[in-house]
């Protein structure tokens, strides 16, 4: 011990750490440790784990439109411990600003700010800002869609501060490479810097001040080491716990086993990678930007200036009187208000917020058997009457009671959709962050492009997509086995042409054969058609006994879709082998199908009804895309399906290139990308 | 200047310590005018050479910071968005994805979709009305609802008529942005071709952007 105390004794000279440690673990406590007193400490302790964390992460990122998406999908699924760093690093900052909140409450409460300390508040008030300003420029860094399309909407509210202000920000007329680097020198470079140095104000204010304790003091006084010190480090360790909780969270409650689930899908979520032509409309700011959200809200209908007042003047006052409280809190009565006023902006927050969430998922939470049949009611009388309001008027033949009820009706309908809108567009995202992940690992990795070159090549996402655009105005494209949504019913309703999912399976060619579907609109229902030759002879001569035994239509269903050669039916094809050869003799009987369809060589003209050989296959359906009016299919009889690529000579004069048509057949027929040819 | 001759004469004995503030200008005895006016040159001169050597740093990344202002957009450029086919005269707008080479710092992409717009045709006209498919209030894409015939902006509720005028209470601060619209006969294919721009959000007026 002693050479070691010597050697102390030799560093102490030269560098008075002693002294330094002293001053810094043996401050005064007035009144004894205290539990509220935590939060400071905590809040330091945060913004360390966060300086940590992000220093690694840097090791990992790369900031460009290209590398941002990939570099994280790499650091999240394929470095070790990745989904741990970055985890810890996203949790810890929602849970920093939980502390800030609770930090402010107790300092407030406390009358913390009042003189010598007014000037120490506002640095505490500077510090909070730069906080939240951590927050917004590291939500972009990922580089997906949540994070690109919300940060969006926020720098073009900066607009309002000034109109080329967006353009410093963004780093040009448009988000890109630019940017990303721009935000991320603020993440990881200016904001830190700036809080360093306010921190290291805050705390060398805070230590020449003092704690200022409540009176009367309960205890007597102790220093900071070891019984404050204690209790920061417990409350530490909550706040740790807490971040690795919502880190294993995912696998906690999703019913696999924790120690065998996949390490990569716990931790923080990653969005599909940001994509400039396709927006999410249901983009949000994180939880505790979604007041400022909800807020905005309120301020609709008066143009540029109320937004100026709800995005510039409003949040601007609120701060502004923060910054007054000091001198507010003087008399008990200013101190009192300044409680109140606190506290009030805390429940209208949270109110704020909690209203944000309600608007969004009231379709969810909706009780939908006792609200079902009125949603159902409203969509109907809109589509009879095309939303016109004098055939609205006609419909209720001008009762006014009628139509009141009705305005309330409306009123109720309209925010049931917005949030079955949004529903729709998350669980859409979802598919299409899966999606990307699921080719982002595939051998072949991701190409120096980027990870959308990804989805813009991925039959099921662009196939999905042409669908939305080219077909969905006549076309529907839902299961109609599964629960009924209320949007599947209205589009189902509006539809002019057959329900096309799973088309040319079993199920979908069974349903074709029964009198009772094919009339509806899942089919023929609202199409030409139904008064056509086929649904004759389905709801006539197909029921005739005599001439159909039981199971050979079966038989026929199984034959027809086994000319699809339908990926996912291919063990049952397979299987069936000779259930379809029966099949395709019945088919082949020119008393039967083949007494207008060709199929395989029999000698009925074409023109009639649609070749039946290689139905549903992918050339049968390229062909039937490039023309349906071709007499290989409809011939004259086609009702009004438009022919998507006519001119093979001349393929630009097209509506669709034949690598859309390409896109459009993998997906009605869910071929995936490793199997399309 | 007096302080440090105080401390010159007790250097001697070793570093005076708290040196600066005990050197009183007692042993000085000299305050004239030419070592004012000297004095105080040091001083201007140390805080402007201090502050230029400070400033500089910052003025050449304010500079780099502001290139964006000095770039300009390329304004109003034709581009092809459908054929006429595509728009059939019945008064409802249909959303066409905007195609254009693009530059994003040092990458250059051709063919990159930029943006989207709405086309309109009414029965009887031979050209299409166009709209800028971006809300005017803050950027987002603004949807066409089928069943009320309205287009709605998913964002913040800003509604507009099919032809872009602003229903209220909506936030947007103005119509939607209208676009130049041709239709250009190519070896008997009528295209439809649009002068595409993009405009500021958040202001009463359409300013393009520049």
């Amino acid at each position: 011990m002693k050479p070691i105390a010597g050697l102390l004794d030799w560093l102490d000279h030269r560098t008075g750490y002693r002294g330094a440690v002293h001053e810094a673990l043996y401050e005064r406590i007035p009144g004894g440790s205290r539990w509220r007193y935590v939060w400071g400490s905590t809040l330091v302790f945060t913004f360390f784990v966060q300086v940590v964390t992000g220093l690694f992460l840097w090791m990992a990122y790369s900031p460009s439109a290209h590398t941002a998406w990939e570099s994280v999908f790499h650091i999240q699924y394929q470095m070790q411990g990745g989904w741990l760093l970055r985890g810890l690093h996203h949790f810890t900052a929602q849970a920093m600003v939980v502390l800030l909140v609770l930090h402010l409450m107790q300092v407030i409460i406390d009358g913390a700010y009042r003189a010598p300390r007014e000037v120490n508040f506002w640095i505490g008030l500077i510090l909070m800002q730069i906080v939240l300003g951590l927050s917004l420029t590291g939500y972009l860094l990922p580089w997906d869609q949540k994070g690109y399309w919300a940060t969006r909407v926020a720098t073009n509210l900066l607009g309002l501060v000034g109109q080329r202000v967006p353009e410093l920000v963004v780093g040009g007329p448009d988000y890109g490479h630019q940017t990303l680097t721009r935000f991320f020198a603020f993440h990881a470079g200016v904001l830190p810097l700036l809080l360093v140095v306010f921190l290291g104000l805050h705390i060398a204010l805070f230590r020449r001040h003092g704690i200022s304790a409540r009176k009367p003091l309960r205890r007597p006084d102790v220093a900071f080491w070891p019984d404050q010190v204690f209790k920061d480090a417990v409350a530490c360790l909550a706040v740790l716990a807490v971040v690795l909780f919502l880190i294993v969270r995912p696998g906690l409650f999703g019913g696999q086993d924790l120690l065998h689930m996949p390490k990569a899908a716990l931790g923080a979520e990653l969005g599909a990678p940001a994509d400039p032509a396709n927006p999410y409309s249901a983009a949000r700011p994180e939880w505790y930007f979604l007041f400022l959200f909800q807020f905005l809200k309120l301020f609709e209908g008066h143009g540029a200036s109320g937004e100026f007042l709800g995005a510039i003047v409003v949040p601007g006052l609120v701060m502004g009187f923060m910054f007054l409280m000091p001198f507010i809190g003087r008399w008990k009565l200013g101190h009192r208000l300044n409680i109140v006023y606190l506290l009030s902006l805390l429940c209208g927050i949270g109110w704020l917020t909690y209203s944000a969430y309600r608007e969004d998922h009231r379709a969810q939470w909706i009780d939908w058997n006792a609200y079902g049949a009125e949603y159902a009611e409203v969509q109907d009388v809109l589509r009879e009457t095309n939303s016109d309001p004098k055939l609205i008027d006609r419909h209720f033949h001008g009762d006014a009671a009628k139509l009141a009820d009705f305005d309330r009706k409306l009123a109720t309908y309209e925010q049931v959709k917005k949030s079955a809108d949004y529903l729709d567009a998350v669980k859409l995202a979802d598919e299409n962050a899966r999606r990307a992940k699921e080719l982002a690992s595939r051998p072949g990795l991701i190409p120096v492009s980027g990870a959308l070159t990804l989805l813009s090549h991925d039959p099921l996402t662009q196939g999905r997509r042409l669908f939305e655009r080219h077909c969905a105005g006549c076309h529907t494209h839902f299961d109609p086995d599964g629960p009924p949504s209320p949007t599947d019913q209205d589009r189902l309703a509006r539809s002019t042409a057959p329900n096309l999912f799973g088309f040319a399976s079993r199920r979908w060619l069974t349903g074709l054969l029964d009198p009772k579907q094919i009339v509806k609109p899942n089919y023929f229902g609202n199409t030409s058609h139904k008064k056509g030759d086929m649904v004759d002879f389905v709801t006539g001569a197909l029921q005739e006994d005599e001439t159909w035994k039981k199971g050979e239509l079966d038989s026929v269903v199984d034959a027809l879709s086994a000319e699809a050669k339908l990926q996912a039916q291919q063990p049952a094809d397979k299987a069936d082998q000779a259930t379809i050869k029966t099949g395709q003799t019945l088919i082949k009987d020119t008393d039967r199908c083949a007494q207008c369809h060709r199929f395989q060589g029999t000698a009925v003209p074409l023109g009639m009804a649609p070749d039946l050989t290689g139905y549903g296959s992918r050339e049968w359906l390229t062909a039937f895309l490039g023309n349906p009016a071709h007499e290989r299919f409809y011939g004259k009889d086609n009702d009004r399906m438009p022919a998507f690529a006519a001119d093979a000579q001349h393929p630009e004069k097209n509506r669709l290139t034949a690598e859309e048509i390409g896109y459009l057949v993998s997906w009605l027929r869910g071929d995936s990308a490793e199997h399309a040819p | 200047m007096g302080k440090f001759e105080a401390k010159r004469e007790t250097a001697s004995g070793g570093m005076a310590r708290g040196g600066m503030a005990s050197g009183a200008t007692a042993t000085s005895g000299k305050s004239s005018e030419p070592d004012d006016r000297r004095g105080f040159l040091v001083r201007m001169m140390a805080v402007v050479i201090g502050g230029l050597v400070t400033i500089f740093p910052f003025a050449a990344g304010l500079l780099v910071f502001a290139d964006p202002w000095r770039r300009q957009a390329s304004g109003a450029r034709l581009v092809k968005v459908a054929t006429l086919d595509d728009v059939p005269d019945d008064g409802v707008p249909r959303r066409f994805s905007v195609s254009e080479n693009q530059v994003d710092a040092w990458n250059y992409y051709p063919n990159q979709p930029v943006g989207a717009i709405y086309l309109r045709r009414i029965k009887g006209h031979a050209t299409p009305e166009a709209l800028q498919a971006t809300c005017p209030h803050a950027g987002c894409m603004v949807d066409f609802a089928n069943s009320a015939h309205v287009f709605k902006c998913p964002c913040h509720n800003s509604s507009f008529q099919p032809d872009g005028q602003i229903i209220q209470p909506s936030p947007a601060p103005r119509p939607m942005d209208t676009l130049v619209c041709k239709v250009i006969d190519r070896a008997g294919v009528k295209e439809v071709w649009v002068e595409f721009q993009n405009f500021y959000t958040g202001s009463a007026d359409k300013i393009p952007k520049v």
